[in-house]
């Protein structure tokens, strides 16, 4: 157990000092930031420009009863319409609003505008238009508007799951947002560091020092312990990028001045609700045992070969069941979490760690979910028993061109 | 120290040692010999515990050989190598910690062979960044540093220059002073006459020949000698006690290598011959070891 400690120690050290290392850990969190800084940016310069909004009003009836806001400032003239379309085409911003002396035929109020996307203003104006007429023909219609305002409600659904707990509040879109997210970063992270483990498997093999090793420890300890140490290796990098990009966006997203407003992040996990607890723990359960289940898969594809390059007809068959579940999860599944199809893939060892993700932001039933996890646990000791088997043998092969046949044979080796 | 009994080994569709005993006595340099593929590096992994034997056993001072017996074993294998991109004397102390020593003491060993071997100043470089003598020094510290009681050496002499291989063997002669027992393999019997104290010759699988080098050494003694003398060339008339086996004529000596008959001994030869010629030299021929096993092998075949 100290040894495997020991090789624990060196494969997360030696991985943790790598200048690729620090950079990506550092570089997501950066980008993430620069993600929050544009759309903070793009959300500013929308609200800062005004747009001055010429009103040509053929019978005055709308006059004076406009509101300005941040963004839209009506002006009132009097000109013909031709020339007061000259005049808003020489300015980018402007608009001109054309209220013929009839408002009640369909189009007959238009927006003139240069930009297009100004145009996306013709909804506010509109429904103002429709107050303003609607305040109108009230007052001709002899109704006490002030009386009316006092009436109306003003109602707001909330959306409440009902579960067996009780009606509990939960946004949905958190819910998926996690589901989604937990899949790809399980897809990518089993590729990333299994690949790591391949290739220090590949690296001990190519520099020959396997046998020197070999003779101190177990093969399955030194396999055990680069399992585990690159497993460290990847926590550490979730955790940096979690907690480095809360306090970024915190900063970017606060805007500078309001910091009493939560970051995104914060309020990413606010919307999570109660659910975050169990999310979060199937998220790393499944990250876990999915990515103990196929790193040994890659310990064992890296013994048996020399060099990276002979590696791709193993890898194949190992990646084919993550793209399949990865592919159908995101196109399918989500809209399908109960279908038949996305219970058997979450079962499945093999699938099962990204298909659950995106099915239990819809709820899993409990004796899914255990059947699921145990299969899960059964699966990780399998295919270390048959990685580690492999791999003893295929460590110390040199010159051999792996194929399955051969490897079958390493399996049915004697100690 | 080591007492190696009925070891089978099979690999898919070969047998790689078939019934092999071995009996290495401590303090001894036991060089284990055979050509290429005869079964020595699988023998050796057997003792290293890096693969099991699929019957016999293996005793390591009376005991069987358990995991207990790795701290007390060094072991350099032929295929040599160091992880490239690790610092030299964090490497170094990674390998003597998995040999079950504690930080400081590997440090403190290390310092003493880093000295030793003159390679202190690269304690902070990357393997990458030595030279491959440097390398192999390195290799050689790593292997010995936990101070085992039997050091494993496969090949230890190829790859070295020429330089370092006589420096590595002084370092091995000097462990064994100090009571380390030694069990190498090697292909080039030049080396074995010269350090070991016993040996074991493997061919196809088996073991055919074990010993002392001296003793098998005498055992084929075969009654022959060489002799050098000036003078006429001899005239035999039948009656000598030896058979001419070879005759070689220089300017001005002749050379013969003759093998003595039955009963015969070298004082007969000389004394028949001294008073018909003059005798520059008279020495037996004792075969090499390389003799030995070309001999052996090809009669096996």
């Amino acid at each position: 157990m100290k040894k495997v400690l020991l090789i624990i120690q060196r494969e997360y050290l030696t991985r943790v000092r790598k200048r690729a290392f620090i950079l990506m850990t550092l570089l997501v969190p950066c980008l993430i930031a620069a993600m929050f800084a544009i759309i903070a940016y793009i959300a500013k310069q929308q609200e800062q420009t005004l747009h001055k909004i010429y009103v040509l009003d053929e019978n005055g009836a709308f006059k004076g009863k406009f509101h300005d806001s941040k963004s839209k400032k009506y002006v009132t003239i009097d000109l013909p319409l031709s020339v007061a379309k000259d005049t808003v085409q020489k300015h980018e911003d402007d608009i001109l609003l054309f209220i013929p002396a009839t408002t009640d035929k369909k189009d007959s109020v238009t927006v003139f505008a240069k930009k297009k996307n100004t145009l996306s203003l013709a909804d506010d104006i509109q429904s103002e238009l429709n107050n303003i007429a609607t305040g109108n023909r009230m007052v001709q219609a002899h109704i006490d508007t002030a009386q009316l305002h006092k009436i109306k409600s003003n109602i707001v659904v909330q959306a409440q799951e009902l579960t067996d707990a009780g009606a509990k509040s939960a946004n949905v879109g958190a819910s998926y947002a996690l589901g989604f997210a937990g899949a790809i970063l399980i897809c990518m992270s089993l590729f990333i560091y299994g690949a790591q483990v391949m290739r220090g498997v590949i690296e001990e093999k190519t520099s020959r020092i396997i046998e020197v090793i070999v003779s101190s420890v177990k093969p399955f300890q030194l396999m055990l312990g680069k399992i585990i140490g690159v497993g460290l290796v990847g926590l550490t990098q979730f955790v940096l990028w979690i907690l480095l990009s809360t306090i970024v966006t915190q900063f970017v997203g606060g805007g500078g001045g309001h910091s009493a407003q939560p970051s995104p992040m914060m309020q990413f996990t606010n919307n999570l609700g109660e659910n975050i607890v169990y999310e979060l723990s199937c998220f790393m359960f499944y990250w876990l045992t999915g990515y103990l289940l196929y790193s040994a898969l890659f310990a064992a594809v890296g013994s048996a070969v020399d060099s990276e390059t002979e590696t791709q007809q193993f890898m194949f068959p190992i990646m084919l069941p993550l793209w399949f579940a990865y592919i159908l999860s995101v196109s399918y599944l989500f809209q399908a979490p109960d279908s038949p199809l996305a219970v058997w893939l979450s079962i499945i060892p093999l699938t099962a760690p990204i298909v659950m993700m995106v099915r239990i932001p819809f709820g899993v039933p409990g004796w899914q979910l255990g059947l699921s996890m145990f299969l899960m646990i059964a699966g990780f000791l399998f295919t270390t028993y048959i990685a580690s088997r492999i791999y003893r043998v295929g460590i110390l092969m040199y010159g051999k061109k792996p194929s399955y046949k051969e490897m079958v044979k390493w399996f049915f080796y004697k100690e | 120290m080591l007492s190696i009994r009925n070891i089978v080994k099979q690999y898919a569709g070969h047998t790689a040692l078939n019934d092999v005993s071995l009996e290495v006595e401590r303090g001894q340099i036991f060089g284990l010999l055979g050509p290429n593929g005869a079964g020595k590096t699988s023998l050796i992994r057997i003792v290293n515990q890096i693969t099991a034997p699929d019957s016999g056993e293996v005793y390591f001072n009376g005991e069987k050989l358990n995991q207990s017996h790795i701290n007390r074993i060094g072991y350099m294998p032929e295929e040599r190598g160091l992880y490239k991109k690790m610092e030299i004397g964090e490497q170094m102390i990674y390998l003597a910690r998995l040999k079950g020593m504690s930080r400081d003491e590997a440090i403190k060993k290390l310092r003493y062979w880093f000295e030793k071997l003159e390679i202190q100043a690269w304690w902070n470089k990357k393997i990458e960044e030595l030279s491959k003598g440097m390398q192999q020094k390195a290799q050689f510290v790593s292997t010995v540093v936990h101070e085992p009681d039997l050091i494993i050496l496969d090949e230890p002499f190829s790859g070295f220059d020429p330089v370092n291989a006589e420096l590595i063997k002084d370092e091995i002669l000097e462990l064994n002073q100090k009571g380390a027992t030694i069990l190498f393999s090697t292909h080039r019997m030049e080396s074995v006459e010269e350090l070991c104290d016993s040996i074991a010759l493997l061919n196809k699988s088996k073991k055919i020949l074990d010993g002392t080098v001296k003793s098998i050494k005498n055992s084929y003694r075969n009654a022959t000698y060489l002799i050098e003398y000036t003078g006429n060339q001899l005239d035999l008339d039948g009656s000598q006690p030896f058979n001419v086996i070879e005759e070689i004529a220089l300017d001005d000596s002749f050379t013969i290598r003759i093998k003595l008959n039955e009963g015969a001994t070298a004082n007969d030869v000389l004394q028949y011959l001294i008073p018909k010629t003059n005798i520059n030299m008279l020495q037996e021929v004792v075969p090499t070891m390389n003799e030995i096993f070309i001999e052996k092998v090809s009669k096996l075949n």
